[in-house]
């Protein structure tokens, strides 16, 4: 198979397939949650929960009572992978085609600063899990992998977009069988929490909303 | 699998329901939880990070509900709980977690941690992996009807003293009443100053209430060991006793593990809601304070701060009262640098006063408490809870501070209170 036929496959049939994995597993996932259901409460509340759930789903992204060193290298690469996948030309590009809608992107020059700053924090963050004792003792096989499966894509996209190794369609071939791959393991591992943590925080939030404690 | 693994297992899966299954799908193993636990913070032992105590209800979670946990179940690949591990989280679970729900307000993807193990404690009592104390506590509770194992007779013998020292009649066992006050274990055995306070107060207030005879203790075993059967049997006795008697509310002691029992747990444990209102003592002090009814009289200079009890200020809702009461006589009042929401636990919450196991690790971990104490240079603690009470009180011996007061706020306002009946002779309040 040359490098343009991976190509093909890759974004072709490759990248459907993969959609369609993550689309059923991320739903498997959900209902493996919503289906195992909750008890009604039958404490008289002090307050509602809607309100408070809602809120903990935007107030948690703050970091509480300090710990932001804990969650800077977290933000860092979050922010700079999603800014990242929606705000690069070609990216938009290939949404416009998808979907047909497109948005202003950033100058690639700012893109390439932010693809370096979001590797050097996954990098940190992987440096963490070996080095503090903490992340060192909570690690599962699961943790490397998902950190592999997330660096990859990001890691060849800086090498298709500088053009490094000998053949482009190659590693830009390789830069989506890498997207392909976190998409078909996205619902079976902890990625998932990119969507689960809506209800995470929902649930927290909720239950302290109806004893009137604003978490 | 042994019996009592099967047991365990059982439990927690009787336990997992949406909330948790989220919970368990969303943790990315940060450890941000840990910076937020006093086990860990004051020992530097990463065990004690708190997600980490929910090990095995995670390997449960994982193989029975989750397809990738299934699959790799069917390909035998599925590590299973042996007794041994039951034994080493039975320390994790109840030594080394009061309950406290710090943890729950740090993690960033919301899981609610301390759900969690309270979840972790039934399986652990139903497989018969809870400490020794809790047990004894527990059963006495059942039997004797608390777990102090303090009698009717105790009681009587208080409320004599009581009405002594408050020079007037303290209600028992009368009908009709509005309120019907409950009392912990602590402050009938020992912090019993409690009981001529809510007297003076609610006469001068007007509060129509009563103590019972058959329901006056607030304490729940069965929350703290996680039964919900004799946590439930210890709250039917409640139920009945205020039935008995007509009232329209309970209150609640100053005891934060009683409040979360009743006002939090109760009716989801006997399956119906009350046909009663729970109010915590402080909360209704605060009530009438708005509606007037609290009159107080001096001011005190003292430099003093208020230690939030867990249960009743992060977990209970009862955070601004506390406050409030204070601010009516407190000239110097001081927060602690992290306080309300964020406040530390004495250290002692969630049954770990009552496990003898736990003791020199709680009494290390207070070292949080003494921190924050040092920072602000106060004379005097006042708190809410007779189980803070009694641990701040040896905390500060242990840590020669005991020229520190501590109080309860109850009682301490009632130093202040406008009175218009004589008091009897030989008080000098
Ligand atoms: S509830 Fe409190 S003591 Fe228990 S794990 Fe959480 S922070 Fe630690
Ligand atoms: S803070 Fe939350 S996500 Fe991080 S390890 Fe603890 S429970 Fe998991």
């Amino acid at each position: 198979m040359s490098s343009l036929e991976l190509l093909t496959w890759a974004r072709g049939p490759a990248l459907q397939a993969a959609l369609v994995i993550f689309i059923i597993g991320m739903l498997i996932r959900v209902l493996e949650i919503l289906l195992l259901g909750r008890k009604t409460d039958l404490t008289r509340a002090r307050a509602g929960q809607m309100g408070p759930g809602l809120r903990t789903i935007f107030s948690r992204s703050l970091p509480v009572s300090g710990t932001w060193k804990q969650h800077l290298s977290g933000y860092l690469w979050h922010i700079g992978f999603i800014v990242v996948l929606l705000f690069y030309a070609p990216h938009i590009q290939l949404f416009k085609q998808g979907f047909n809608i497109a948005w202003p992107a950033l100058p690639t020059s700012l893109i390439d600063i932010i693809t370096i700053v979001t590797m050097a924090a996954l990098v940190f963050s992987l440096s963490l899990r070996f080095t503090d004792p903490v992340r060192r003792m909570l690690s599962t096989v699961g943790d490397y992998f998902s950190w592999l499966v997330t660096f990859l894509p990001v890691a060849t996209g800086y090498m298709a977009f500088h053009n490094v190794g000998p053949d482009y369609t190659l590693v830009l071939a390789l830069h989506i069988m890498s997207v392909n791959l976190l998409l078909v393991v996205f619902p079976f591992t902890k990625l998932s929490h990119a969507i689960t943590f809506l209800f995470s925080r929902w649930y927290n939030g909720a239950n302290a909303g109806r004893k009137g404690v604003r978490v | 699998m042994s019996e009592s693994v099967d047991r365990a297992v059982n439990a927690m899966k009787e336990q997992i329901d949406a909330p948790i299954a989220s919970y368990f799908s969303s943790c990315v193993h940060c450890g941000i939880c840990a910076d937020a636990c006093l086990f860990y913070t004051e020992t530097g032992d990463p065990q004690y990070t708190p997600i980490h105590k929910l090990d095995l209800m995670k390997r449960v979670w994982e193989r029975e509900y989750t397809f990738a946990g299934r699959i790799k179940k069917w390909l035998g690949l599925s590590r299973n709980i042996t007794e041994n591990d039951l034994t080493k989280w039975e320390t994790l679970v109840y030594d080394s977690c009061t309950l406290c729900g710090r943890c729950s307000l740090y993690c960033p993807v919301g899981n609610d941690i301390v759900t969690m193990v309270r979840k972790m404690r039934e399986a652990m009592a139903a497989s018969g992996h809870a400490p020794e104390g809790l047990q004894q506590a527990s059963k006495r509770a059942i039997e004797i009807g608390s777990p102090m194992g303090v009698t009717l007779k105790t009681l009587e013998a208080q409320i004599k003293h009581a009405e002594k020292e408050a020079g007037m009649e303290v209600p028992l066992d009368k009908q009709g009443v509005d309120y019907l006050m409950l009392l912990s274990s602590a402050e009938i055995a020992q912090f019993n100053e409690i009981i001529p306070a809510v007297t003076r107060i609610f006469h001068e207030a007007g509060v129509s209430w009563t103590l019972s005879s058959e329901a006056f203790e607030g304490t729940n075993s069965g929350i703290q060991i996680g039964s919900s059967d004799i946590a439930a049997e210890l709250i039917q006795r409640i139920v009945d006793g205020a039935q008995k008697l007509k009232v329209k509310y309970v209150i609640s002691p100053e005891c934060g593990h009683a409040y979360t029992a009743l006002r939090w747990e109760g009716p989801n444990l006997i399956g119906k809601p009350y046909p009663f209102e729970v109010v915590h003592i402080i909360e209704l002090l605060d009530q009438l304070r708005t509606q007037g009814k609290l009159k107080l009289e001096g001011k005190d200079e003292t430099r003093q701060t208020f230690h939030d009890p867990c249960q009743m200020v992060r977990r209970g809702g009862v955070m601004e009262q506390p406050r409030n009461l204070m601010n009516m006589v407190a000239t110097d009042f001081v927060e602690m640098t992290e306080h309300s929401l964020m406040g530390w636990c004495c250290g002692g919450g969630g049954g770990v006063s009552a496990n003898e196991r736990a003791e020199p690790l709680r009494r290390k971990v207070f070292s949080k408490k003494r921190e924050q104490l040092e920072e602000i240079g106060v004379e005097r603690i006042v708190t809410a809870c007779s189980n803070c009470r009694n641990m701040l009180e040896e905390g500060l011996e242990d840590n020669n501070m005991d020229e520190i007061e501590v109080v309860g706020l109850s009682e301490w306002l009632a130093e202040y209170l406008v009175t218009s009946s004589p008091r009897a002779a030989g008080d000098d309040s």
